[in-house]
């Protein structure tokens, strides 16, 4: 790895592996005043761009009928913890049809079951 | 004052402890070899010669290679004359000199541009860029008529751009990794990635 490499990854946090597609509750840290309390965004990841320190993802989910979108750097401080809630099963990298679709055709299909074949033969 | 040698790896961005994202540049800084300590009595003035990235004899010529040989250090690819005291032929100076929070100065070559226009060589405001207009980026006039009956100096015209020695003062350390001779330095410094850059801090 270049140094340049290493030095990012030195910067980087322990963050729960999730995929777009997945339903997420992400606990937020919100500071009003002096007061610091945690706000809970939970949706769907729709999609995750860039990389190393960088990297972001935005979560969409639906407020009172109003479809709601946040991106969050994955790194951030003020991202507390991340709770996958569901798996979700998709062929795309970015989930931007949802943004047309309602009700029930908005919805992602939950992954049957994990795969874990284990390391390869050699 | 601290002068030290560095090569520009490139930038990243970090978060510091209150949350903000911070850009960074990477700097790869020493460890510099002392290779001649120029004193009052000897040559005039008091300065130091170091040296940044070991390099092979057989890669230089033969007066060179006596600098070095003479000193009795290893050659080094990169030479450069600072006027600071205190220090011994053979010490080394490392990234360790810095701390967290120092401001420092930094001088290097900058990218080249090529043969640029007024708009971006002087920022010239140029013309309209529609309607008809067909003065979109040229200069205009250079100056007035009979009186000066020549153009001013410092008229800005187009022409070559970068590839200049550029100081940038007032850098602030964000971060110093010791054991991989690092230097993270808030914001942009002069240069492409492998520029070579002087680090200087003043007392």
């Amino acid at each position: 790895m270049s140094l340049l490499g290493a030095v990012e990854e030195s910067f980087k946090k322990k963050i729960t592996a999730f995929n777009v597609g997945d339903t997420v509750r992400v606990s937020v840290k919100v500071v009003e005043g002096d007061k610091e309390r945690i706000q809970p965004f939970e949706g769907i990841v729709i999609g995750r761009h860039g990389g190393g320190t960088r990297e972001t993802f935005m979560v969409r989910k639906v407020s009172f009928g109003i479809g709601v979108e946040r991106i969050f750097p994955l790194q951030s401080p003020i991202i507390d913890k991340i709770e996958v809630l569901k798996k979700g099963s998709v062929r795309r990298a970015k989930l931007y049809y949802l943004r047309g679709k309602k009700g029930k055709a908005a919805k992602i299909k939950e992954k049957a079951r994990e795969f874990d074949n284990g390391p390869l033969p050699a | 004052m601290i002068c030290i040698l560095g090569k520009k790896l490139g930038m990243t961005q970090i978060f510091t402890d209150d949350g903000k994202i911070c850009p960074v540049t990477v700097v790869e800084a020493g460890p510099c070899c002392v290779i001649q300590v120029k004193t009052l009595k000897n040559d005039g003035y008091e300065s130091v010669k170091i040296g940044f990235i070991e390099t092979e004899e057989k890669k230089l010529n033969k007066p060179l290679y006596g600098v070095f040989k003479r000193a009795g250090v290893k050659p080094y690819r990169i030479l450069k004359e600072f006027p600071m005291s205190g220090l011994k032929v053979g010490e080394f100076l490392t990234v360790e000199k810095f701390v967290k929070g120092d401001k420092v100065s930094i001088a290097g070559v900058s990218k080249g541009k090529g043969f640029q226009g007024v708009m971006k060589r002087h920022h010239f405001s140029g013309g309209p860029g529609s309607h008809g207009s067909m003065f979109n980026r040229a200069p205009g006039s250079i100056g007035a008529s009979s009186f000066p009956s020549r153009v001013w100096k410092n008229q800005g015209m187009p022409g070559h751009m970068g590839s200049e020695r550029i100081t940038v003062k007032n850098l602030e350390i964000v971060d110093v990794k010791t054991n991989q001779n690092l230097l993270l330095i808030r914001g942009a410094v002069p240069g492409a990635k492998g520029t070579f850059l002087e680090i200087k801090k003043e007392d």
